[in-house]
Parts: C-alpha cells; structure tokens; sequence
C-alpha cells in the first residue's frame, strides 16, 4: 500500500512541476514573449477568457505573482485552458480533445506493440545466444536505434510515397472522405497510418530487443535457470517461465524511464506526415507562437507518459511479489 | 619513436588495456572510425569542401554532378560544402551538451549517493521528475519562449533535460560503492569527504561517467537534430539539422532535390551511432557476460 | 554383489577459452553404489562442483566434457541426447544446489515449482500435486502452509530444506549435492545434514555430496574422496582415510584441522597454491607442495594405484616398486 502511495506522490509531484514550469518560463525569458500573443487576442475573445490568459501569462493583471500562480493553478485544473491562437477561435481543449484519438490510437497502439514485440524477440535471442538470429538481429538494431525518429519518417516518406506512390503521403485521412464509422473511412485511416506507425515500430523497437536480450543473457547465468533445466522442464518453459519472466523485470521499468523518449520521436513522426495528433499541435502551436496551446499540450503529454509509468508500476508489482513485500 | 613502438607504449599499462579492449571490439573500433572521419570534417573542412557552404551563387537545385558532389539547394548553395561544413556545429554541440551534462549527472548523483538522508531524498526526487517529464516537448516549450537565443540557449536546454537519466545511474553505482572497504580506510585516514568523493568514488566509476557521457552526447545529437528541424534552432547557422530545415521548408523531398535532406540525415544517424555503438562497447567491455560468444561445439 | 548404480569412467571437463583450454577435471574414474555416501572434499577451484555439474549433466558453456563415459543405471548419459535424458531427470536422479535462494525461480512460489517438476515428468492432478507436495514438506519437516510463499519468504535453513525436499518428490534412486550447508550457520548445517543423513536411510538413495568442509562430511559419508588439480588424490572408507590418510595432501588438510580434545598443536597449512590447469604439469600435480617428495616424483605423474580397497595416487604407495631414494 505504501508503494502504491508513494507512486501517487510522485504523480502529483511532477504535476505540479510540470505546472510551475509552464507559468514559470515564460517570465523568466527577456521582453515576456506572451505580450506580443496577447495583443494579437486583444478585441477578439471575451472577458473572462482573456482573463484566464492574462494570469496564466503574467501580463496586465494587477495580482501578485503568488496569487497568480494559485489562480492559474484553479483555472488549469476547472480546465480553463484558454484560447487556441492557431485554431481560433476553438478553445485549448476543444483543439485536444480532437487531437488526443489520433495520438492514441497511432503512438499508444504501436509503442506497446514494438514494446511487446522487441521483448518476445530479444528473450528468443537471448535465449538462443549466439546462434543466426542473434548474430543477425541485434546488430542490425544497435544502428537502427541510433536513427533518429524523423529521418526514418523522412526516408520512409520518400520511399513508400513519393517515389513509390503506394502509400499516402500525410495527414490522418483523406479529406474527399466523409468522416463515420463507414469502411471506407476507417480503412482510410488505417492505411494514412502505416507509415507512422511503421517509423516509430522499426525505430522503437531496437531498444526492446538489445536490452531484453542483455537482460536474458545475465538471467541465462542464474542457479534457478541450471536448476529449471535440471528439473527436466521443457526448454520452452524455462526460456518463458524461469528465465524471461525475470528477465522482463528490469525491462519494464526501463520502459517507463524511455516513454518520455518515445513520444519525443513520435512527435516528429507526426510532424513529417502532418498526422493530427497532440505532437503535430505542439508543433503547430510553435510555429504560430500559440503558448497557450502548447503549454497544455505539453502537460497533457507528460500526464499521458506519467499515467503510463504507472499503469508499469502496477504491471511490476503484480509480476515481481518481491517488491509487494518492500511495501 | 617508430609507429610500432608508439602502438606497444599504448597497449600497455591501465590506458593499455583500455585500448586493447577497444580494439577487440568490433563495435568500439567502428564507433571510433565513425567519430575520427567525422572529427577530421569538423577541424579540417576546407580541406574537403572547396565551396563556400553559405553563398547563394550556384545554380539553383542542380542535380549531383562532378563539381556538385550533392547538388545544389533551392537557394543556389552548394550541398556538399553544407554537409560537410555542418559537422563542426554537430559535433560541437553533441561534446559540449554531453560534456555538461555529464557534469551535472556526476554533481547531483554522487552527492545524493554520498550525503545520503534528506539531500539523497530531495536530489532523488528532483531528478526523477526531471527523468519522467518527456524531454523534447519540455525542450519544445522552452525553446519556442528564446526563440532567437541562438546556441547557447540550445545547449542550455538540452543539458537541463539530459542529466537525469545520468545522474539516476551514477547514483546506483555511487551507492553500491559507499560501502566498500576502500572508502572506509579512506574515512579512518582522515580524508575530508571531497577528497574521498574525487579521489576514491570517481576514479572507480569512470567506465559508467564515460558511458554516460556518450549516451548524453547521443541524446544531444538527435535533440539538437530535432529541435533545428522545426526551426527552434539557429535557422542562420551552419548544421545538419538546419539544412534538415530549409530542406523541408523547401519541400526537397517532392521537389527532386531528396540529397539536401537526405545526407544530414545521414550523417545525424551516423554520429549518432557512433556514439551509440561505443556506449554499447563499453557496456560490454566493462560487462564481460555480455561479450558475444562462441558457441562450443561438441 | 550389486552392481554399481553409477559408473563414471575417465570423465574429462575443459573450460574453453580464447588461449588454452584449462581442464578443471582429468579423467576421474569411480564408482557409486545404491544407496552409498560419497562425500568429494577438496579446495576451491579443484573441481568438484564441475565434476558434479558433469555428472548430472548441467555444464554451462564454456565448459564441455571432452572425454569418458557416465554410466547411469546401465546407460550412458554423456551420449543421451537432451530429450532422453529430460525424461530420466529428476524421475531417476536430482540435485541440490549451494544456495537455495539463488537456486529457486524468486517469481513464483514454492508449489508452483514443485509443481512444474511433477508435471515434466507425467500426467498428474491438481490433487495429487498438492498431496505430493504436502508429504516431502512433511519429510523436511515444513509447514505445508509454505507451498503459497515465495522463497524470500522464508528462512535460509528452510529454503534449504524446501530444496532438498524438491528433489526428493520422485524419490530418486540419486541426490547429487553441491554444498548445500555452505550457506548455513554451524547449527543449521549440523541439522540438515542429520535430516539429510536420515532421509537417506528412510529412502534409501545413493547421495554424492560435495564440500569443501571435511570434517562435516567426515560424519556422514561412506567413502571420502579427496579431490586435488581436477583429480582424484585418494579415495576410500571414510573411516580409513580419517584414520590413516595415504596421500600427503589428505594428511595436509586432515592437519589443519584443530583437535578439540587432543594437545594445542602448532596448525600447519600447505604451503603453494594448486598448478594451473591450462597448462598442467607432467608430474605428480602435488609435487610443487609435497613435504614427502621423492626423486622419483619428478618424473611422469603416478597413477591411481589401488590398495585393499582404497584407491591413491602417489608413489609412496606404489603396489608394484619400492619408495623412497
């Protein structure tokens, strides 16, 4: 139970800082770069609206700078985001609320996928030390995981859609497409997706594989795998049952620390192919110096990865009963 | 001194046996080809590049030909002297980001390790939250608020984010460590707590405070890519990841120009993986149960 | 006269490496009958544990068995293939490891691994699983209770013990041990050798345990051997090597060994350190250390000559020439 709450502190904790950096930054940079966003918003929003901005920017309000921070704190959390000065005149939220799905569906759905995938293939190699495919393999995935998430997507780009033409060249569908629960639509999506998720899979899973085979390797060398063996246990139970599943151990928790990297990748990904997720807005938001778009964007993101490092935590207590004794 | 007995003085003693290890590792030995033909492009480019990489006075989006080795950029710029040229700022950014961060990762590691008690509980909190926050969007957001700070907001930004998953590691090792016998005598010997710290701890964690090292340099190398990409870079300096970003503003790929984006990205994954390859290396020199092995047969 | 349920001929193990190979074992013969104490005694690095992996079969790259035969119950089991020979394990023969904290899975719990045993061998139900389970605990003397925890739920001697009575859920006809009290304080040690001691005769199996504490096996074994350089030095009776050690290095060790009852005598050790083994010498492999060296013994290494059912390898006791000189 301890554990459990200790991981919730933790939560909260980095919430808060994620806010204090949002109202922080912007005061801390020369010439408060939020007056000149502001001006572009004066005369077209309403009062209150305004207002939340006001505070949440530092700019024209007669508070203090703590009872700013406390009121942007209570607007952030009755979700008063503010205006989205790229997508004007739809709020912060709605903007997210569209862009979220995407992000989910593409980023969540292929992490876990490379995730589960890397692992199954880096606990075969491990297991099978030395034979084709772990000299194949890990090598191969040792380069690939050292390119960056936007020159795959670049390359892939100019492979499979431009100079191949078979795959579409950007964007979550088709815009001739009318949007429902039709076939035609939701195969339209899946097929605008395939090339994203097929960068961030390739480029993901390196990662996965190497250290599951690392960790394999190192658990190959402990008594309990000799003594499965030993036991007369068939060897496909003592790679999964003795072997992997303590191996996966260290792995899960690396994949918690690595989320934060892989969403970083992924929001390039989206970029190259303008895909409509939360990653393409931030970015969007950048070019049209919409801060308050993007500062929402970046604590919707780092709640995201720190609801994932969670849901780990909970997957590692529940598969490791030595840490539910540590409680 | 001949080559040969330059060579034998190398391989001898504690630096000897360091570089008899790199050089039984195939890894090691690529990472550090990689990373000297790129150290020769970063100090000597004129010897390589005859063209000025910033003057407009070619022709326009020429194809690769003999005295274009590239090509050319919509702007009329020579792309080969671009890329080449361009390492210098990479390379530089990727040893300065690594460098300082690893600094900072050593400092906040090993003093929470060493202190332990209140400071190890704040110094660990605060860096795990720094670990868990994503750190391009963190970098995104920053950026975008200097959005003309030129380099050295770039760097500042890029050590903020990249010290954490450092320090995280030292600090494990440190820990292991601060039990030992050897820092005990050291205590009983009277030595003052930094003396112990630079002159004990460090010394014995050198493989992991280089191994970090190169893992920051990656992680400075793919960001700085990344954030020059979307212009939150320097858009007026020479890189990579700037020629990445006029590329793309240019639509080279559909344009017919795919070299002017395709070569720095070549280039940021090849350094990259330089470093990346020499981090794996270490790892497994300084973990023998990980070398490959040959299977036995019989 | 029955016959020997193990029969290992010449076995040889080699740890294979970039430069030499180092033979941790060199053509070790002996014999084992049904329910006989062996005890195998020597320092560290001589062996012994390798010698016993190779026995069962369980060698870790890059060790390999090089040469010789181990003839189990009539078969041959360097030449068994990996499938033949996971149907024999455990049914016919079982080990137990140095620590049992490192020796069982620390994910699942106890039944669960006692479990995965019984079901690699037959079709068997939950019920009976559980049944199984239940009476080598109470042969151990655990509380059933146990079969739900996980191992670092319990102590070090009761892990031990689970260990043991793991390996006892086939009732095998052959335990091999590899110092299963090392881990243990001298009052549990002295337990779970009693209990293993006692076990042994309730069921009747034949036990090789190896140790590098002489004076604990002493009390338990049948026959000792003494095991130096990956060979064997001596072999026989516990009671004749105690009582009269053949070889200098028995003596040597049998030396350092305090007497409770006996005068306070200055503790001699044996000086030197055992030979490389990737590199062995031509002589006798004790030469380097032996207060008893003769000239002879610069020459080839002795054999391992048999006397009136004891079995040593130095020239002081060659049956066929003379000693000294």
């Amino acid at each position: 139970m301890k554990y459990v709450l200790r991981r919730l502190g933790f939560f909260v904790v980095t919430l808060w800082a994620c806010l204090t950096i949002n109202f922080v930054v912007p005061r801390l940079m020369p010439g408060n770069p939020a007056i000149a966003m502001m001006a572009r918003f004066k005369g077209r929003v309403n009062g209150s609206v305004l207002h939340a901005l006001e505070i949440a920017f530092g700019v024209n309000t007669q508070q203090s700078e703590i009872s700013q921070y406390f009121s942007y704190l209570g607007n952030t959390f009755r979700g008063h985001f503010g205006v989205s000065l790229t997508f004007f005149p739809e709020t912060v939220a709605q903007v997210v609320r569209s862009a979220i799905f995407w992000t989910l569906g593409l980023v969540g759905l292929t992490t876990v996928l490379a995730f589960v995938l890397g692992t199954l293939i880096g606990m075969v190699s491990g297991w099978r030390r030395g034979s084709k495919i772990d000299s194949i393999l890990p090598p191969i995935f040792v380069i690939t995981s050292a390119f960056p998430y936007f020159f795959v997507a670049l390359l892939s780009l100019l492979l499979f859609s431009i100079t191949w033409h078979w795959l579409p060249s950007g964007f979550g569908y088709d815009n001739t497409d009318t949007i429902g629960w039709t076939w035609s639509y939701i195969s339209d999506v899946l097929v605008h997706a395939i090339l994203p998720a097929l960068t961030i899979l390739v480029t993901s899973i390196g990662g996965w594989i190497l250290t599951m085979r690392n960790n394999m390797i190192s658990t190959l060398a402990e008594d309990y795998v000799q003594m499965a063996k030993g036991k007369g246990l068939s060897p496909l139970r003592v790679m999964l049952n003795y072997a992997g599943r303590n191996a996966i151990l260290p792995n899960l928790t690396g994949f918690a620390m690595s989320l934060g990297f892989v969403v970083s990748g992924a929001i390039l990904v989206e970029f190259v192919f303008s895909y409509p997720g939360l990653g393409y807005m931030l970015l969007e938001g950048v070019q049209n110096e919409d801060y308050a778009l993007m500062q929402t964007l970046f604590l919707l993101i780092t709640v995201a990865v720190l609801v994932a490092v969670l849901a780990v935590d909970f997957v590692t207590l529940a598969l490791d009963p030595r840490t539910r004794s540590q409680t | 001194m001949s080559l040969r007995e330059g060579l034998d003085r190398l391989m001898t003693g504690t630096s000897g046996n360091l570089a008899r290890a790199v050089a039984g590792n195939k890894k090691a030995l690529t990472g550090l080809t990689l990373l000297l033909i790129f150290a020769f492009m970063a100090i000597f480019p004129g010897l390589l590049a005859h063209d000025n990489p910033n003057a407009e006075i070619y022709p326009r989006s020429a194809a690769p030909s003999a005295s274009h080795l590239l090509g050319t950029t919509s702007y009329g710029q020579d792309i080969f002297s671009q890329w080449v040229f361009g390492t210098r700022e990479s390379l530089f950014l990727a040893i300065v980001v690594g460098g300082l961060a690893t600094v900072l990762s050593v400092l906040i590691g090993v003093t929470a390790a060493y202190r332990g008690g209140v400071v190890d509980v704040a110094l660990s909190l605060f860096t795990d939250v720094f670990l868990v926050i994503p750190a391009f969007p963190l970098v995104v957001v920053i950026a975008a608020y200097s959005k003309n700070g030129g380099n050295s907001i770039l760097i500042a930004v890029l050590v903020v984010t990249g010290w954490s998953y450092g320090a995280r590691q030292l600090r494990s090792q440190a820990l292991s460590l601060r039990n030992r016998d050897f820092l005990a005598a050291a205590r009983v010997r009277g030595e003052r707590q930094w003396r112990i710290i630079v002159f004990e701890i460090l010394p014995t964690m050198t493989s992991l405070i280089v191994a970090n090292f190169l893992g920051a340099a990656v992680y400075a190398v793919l960001a700085a890519a990344g954030l020059q990409f979307i212009g939150l870079g320097n858009p007026d300096g020479m890189s990579w990841g700037t020629m990445l970003f006029w590329a793309e503003n240019n639509e080279a790929l559909q344009a017919g120009s795919p070299l002017w984006a395709i070569m720095p990205g070549i280039a940021i994954a090849a350094l990259g993986g330089a470093f990346a390859l020499l981090n794996y290396a270490f790892d497994e020199i300084g973990n023998p149960s990980l070398r490959p092995v040959r299977r036995a047969r019989g | 006269m029955a016959s020997p349920i193990l029969d290992v001929r010449e076995i040889s193990v080699e740890y294979l490496s970039r430069g030499e190979p180092a033979r941790a074992v060199d053509q070790v013969s002996f014999e084992l009958m049904p329910g006989e104490f062996l005890g195998v005694v020597g320092e560290s690095g001589c062996g012994k544990s390798t010698l016993l992996f190779a026995i069962v079969q369980l060698l870790r790259a890059p060790a390999v068995i090089t040469g010789g035969e181990v003839i189990f119950k009539g078969t041959n089991m360097v030449q068994m293939s990996e499938k033949v020979l996971r149907a024999i394990r455990w049914r016919d023969y079982s080990i137990v490891m140095q620590s049992a904290m490192n020796a069982l899975n620390p994910v699942t719990t106890i039944g669960a691994q006692y479990a995965d045993a019984l079901r690699a061998h037959q079709k068997i139900s939950k019920e009976a699983i559980l049944d199984r389970s239940r009476q080598v605990f109470e042969l151990v003397g655990i509380d059933p209770v146990h079969l739900g925890s996980f191992p670092h739920q319990l102590s070090g001697g009761m892990r031990q013990r689970a260990m043991i009575a793991m390996a006892l859920l086939f009732s095998p006809e052959l335990i091999v041990m590899d110092e299963p009290t090392s881990a243990l304080d001298v009052v549990a040690q002295r337990a779970l050798m009693v209990q293993i001691k006692e076990l042994q005769r309730e069921l009747g199996f034949a036990v090789i345990f190896v140790t590098h504490d002489m004076s604990l096996v002493s009390h338990f074994s049948d026959r000792l051997a003494v095991m130096y350089a990956g060979q064997f030095a001596e072999l026989g009776a516990t009671s004749s090597v105690f009582a009269d050690p053949m070889h200098p290095y028995t003596a040597g060790l049998l030396d350092a060994f305090p007497s409770v009852y006996g005068p306070k005598v200055y503790l001699d050790g044996i000086p030197g350190a055992p030979p490389d083994l990737a590199n062995p010498p031509r002589t006798c492999r004790f030469l380097a250390r032996c207060p008893k060296a003769m000239t002879i013994c610069a020459g080839p290494a002795p054999e391992f000559y048999e006397l009136a059912g004891r079995r040593v390898r130095c020239f002081l006791h060659d049956p066929a020439g003379g000693s000294d000189a």
